[in-house]
């Protein structure tokens, strides 16, 4: 589903990523780890198409296609959703407006007719009942006022409203308490299917115990400097970050020297 | 005395009011208004066209607009002291300004002239309406024409209060609620080019309510300067909302003073919208709070493109005291288009236990369109409580990635963000239909590509 081949990107003329590969297939859910600073999340916005970043070499391919080609919107349209780390208020937009409007463009452009007022309004009580979110939300404007864990929340609705191929939640466990992690986790154990994929940034361990990941990842300085099972994640979990820094810097001196 | 013999239309209007005056046209007025004429006539004389010397003009500057030759709509037939001759309104113009299932008393004007007729049924008991042509000539109503010296230092309110002719006369008796509201449509049009002065007059007596929308549309090939003077008195208990919704098209330059007397317990409300169209448009509201525990709520909208040049200059004149006044523009600046806002507040030393709100919010979509925004507050009283707040802004680069990246395409996200930051004001209007319609002239106007 998702090819990443050396990806190098920068912000600014700063190098964020420096050689990302990484391939993601149907059905399965990777978590990406790293400490703080070490290109997490400049990854989630360079595979959305955050405009400020620039990709100075490799490519990524999202469903055979050149993904880097396509605009924000098109991504979206093909299928890759990004749950925001810091989801936008929009003071007078309609939350639901907005997904009417979401949706629509997205069905255009897969040549599926427009979804009538009734099919909507049902299918928005179906997921706002799937991931637990509260209807008088629905109806205000978009995030705004919302309380942070409200926010993910509706991170998880639209992605159950728009029903994307690929996921990728940005720290959608920062700033949420248990229980709320806990529905927002309920809410993407319900929506994995063989056909979809999930990628997951996090800091912490603990929304990994939620989500089962198949893979873990650690991005370390715009690298993948280790992958493993989700048992990578509980070894992070108990011996930090140091001990893969020292390791990956350990590495780059080896190399230097052999050069 | 400033002469402007380089300004054609400064010759046109000065011969025009000799002529008028010199004739028989005018001698079934009260002497007071024909004096009330005089009066009016001199100060503009005096001060002929405003340029960017003068304080309320400086960021609006109508040299360009005042290079060609108009001639003046319906003096003939002042001269003569008869009716203008009805023409029939362009039906396709009638078509822009109607409000989409609004069920209300339909009055359209061509020209500033109105031919008698209403659609949407007679007008309930107790709300009149007239010609000014025949309400000046009436000795009862005279009165209400002949404070042209309230006028004397705004230019194109003095030149109505010599030249006017023709316009509205509405009166609401005490007590009275209108079932429906009232919408003025004025059309404009002309083969060649013109000035149409319009007077029009509004008496809303004791406890009686009414919501009056006025549309402004034009057509032909003919530029037309539409100089329009409205008093409005609010007499005491009495509730008025009046939405005013500017579509005129290019060739339009459209000048509107406005002035709200209100009484005491009265509630004035006003929407304004301005959206692209009409090059120069330039609006004066003044409400005049004359009385103790008036409330008045001030709201606009422009939407400016091409090289539009629309000036909102608002005046809230606290007299007396324990009232409130609460003022909302806001501003969404597309292409070459310059926007001027200039909100005056003044509080008179009786004023006290004033509240006095006034927010002017900009969205200033290209790069070369221009805002100025000003707000002025003057405050002679001591215990009140005023406040007020500019902003001139740009698009969120972050809410736009937002939407777009839900699949929401550039254009409509930017749509959508326009009518977010007029939904502040556009939610406001208490009419569905007319947020509806006023909604639908925004989204209209939102060019694909605007930058």
């Amino acid at each position: 589903m998702l090819i990443i081949k050396n990806l190098h990107a920068e912000v600014e003329e700063k190098q964020i990523l420096k050689g990302i590969n990484l391939s993601v297939n149907a059905g399965e859910v990777h978590a990406i780890m790293g400490p703080n600073g070490s290109g997490k999340s400049s990854l989630a916005s360079v595979l959305a198409g955050r405009e400020n970043y620039q990709v100075t070499e490799g490519e990524v391919l999202f469903n055979g296609q050149n993904l880097l080609d396509m605009k924000p919107e098109v991504r979206a349209r093909e299928g890759l959703f990004l749950a925001f780390q810091y989801p936008i208020e929009i003071p007078g937009v309609s939350n639901i407006n907005f997904l009417k409007t979401a949706l629509s463009e997205i069905r255009a452009h897969k040549n599926l007719p427009p979804m009538d007022a009734k099919e909507f309004l049902r299918l928005s009580r179906e997921k706002q009942k799937l991931v637990e979110f509260d209807a008088q939300l629905v109806n205000r404007s978009l995030n705004e006022g919302f309380s942070g864990g409200e926010k993910k929340r509706n991170e998880i609705f639209q992605l159950a409203m728009l029903e994307p191929t690929l996921s990728i939640l940005d720290e959608t466990d920062s700033g949420l308490d248990i229980d709320a992690l806990r529905i927002v986790s309920k809410g993407v154990n319900k929506l994995r299917s063989s056909n979809n994929a999930f990628i997951m940034i996090t800091h912490y361990q603990r929304l990994l115990d939620y989500i089962v990941p198949d893979f873990v990842h650690v991005l370390y300085d715009g690298r993948i400097v280790k992958s493993g099972t989700k048992e990578l994640a509980l070894e992070l979990e108990e011996k930090g970050y140091d001990w893969l820094k020292e390791e990956v810097h350990a590495k780059d001196a080896r190399e230097k020297a052999a050069i | 005395m400033t002469q402007q013999p380089a300004i054609p239309l400064y010759e046109e209007v000065v011969n025009g009011y000799h002529k008028l005056s010199a004739s028989g046209g005018t001698k079934r007025e009260s002497s007071d208004l024909r004096k009330a004429r005089q009066t009016a006539f001199e100060k503009f004389r005096e001060q002929g066209f405003p340029t960017i010397r003068n304080e309320d003009w400086k960021f609006t500057n109508i040299t360009r607009f005042l290079k060609e030759e108009f001639t003046i709509e319906g003096l003939d037939a002042a001269i003569e002291g008869v009716p203008a001759p009805v023409v029939v309104a362009d039906p396709v113009l009638v078509e822009k300004a109607v409000v989409p299932s609004l069920d209300c008393y339909q009055v359209v004007l061509v020209n500033g002239v109105w031919d008698g007729t209403i659609a949407g049924g007679s007008l309930p008991a107790g709300v009149e309406l007239m010609t000014v042509a025949a309400a000046r000539q009436d000795p009862a109503l005279s009165a209400f024409f002949e404070r042209s010296a309230e006028y004397g230092n705004h230019h194109f309110a003095a030149l109505n209060a010599a030249l006017f002719s023709d316009g509205l006369f509405l009166r609401v008796d005490a007590g009275v609620t209108a079932d429906r509201p009232l919408h003025f449509i004025h059309t404009y049009s002309t083969s060649q080019n013109l000035l149409v002065q319009p007077r029009h007059v509004w008496v809303i007596n004791r406890n009686a309510e009414i919501s009056v929308i006025e549309s402004v549309v034009s057509g032909g090939q003919g530029k037309i300067w539409v100089n329009g003077l409205t008093e409005i008195v609010v007499h005491t208990d009495a509730r008025l909302s009046h939405t005013m919704i500017q579509t005129a098209s290019a060739g339009v330059r459209l000048v509107q003073h406005t002035t709200v007397r209100q009484r005491k317990q009265s509630l004035y409300n006003n929407f304004t919208f301005t959206l692209p169209g009409a090059e120069l448009v330039r609006n004066d509201l003044h409400a005049r709070l004359e009385e103790s525990h008036t409330e008045s709520h001030l709201y606009g909208l422009y939407l400016t493109a091409g090289q539009q040049l629309v000036d909102n200059h608002t005046l809230v004149d606290h007299q007396k005291p324990n009232c409130q006044s609460n003022e909302l523009y806001k501003g969404v600046l597309l292409e070459q288009s310059t926007g001027v806002f200039n909100g005056k507040v003044f509080v008179h030393k009786d004023a006290q236990k004033t509240n006095a709100f006034q927010q002017n919010n900009n969205l200033v979509i290209s790069n070369k369109a221009t805002i100025d925004s000003k707000p002025q507050l003057e405050i002679f009283a001591d215990d009140v409580k005023c406040s007020h707040g500019s902003t001139v802004g740009q698009f969120s680069e972050d809410s736009l990635f937002y939407l777009r990246a839900r699949g929401i395409g550039e254009e409509t996200a930017k749509a959508l963000m326009i009518n977010a930051f007029a939904f502040d004001v556009t939610e406001k209007i208490k009419i569905p239909e007319v947020e509806v319609h006023i909604n639908e002239l925004i989204s209209y106007h939102i060019p694909s590509a605007h930058a």
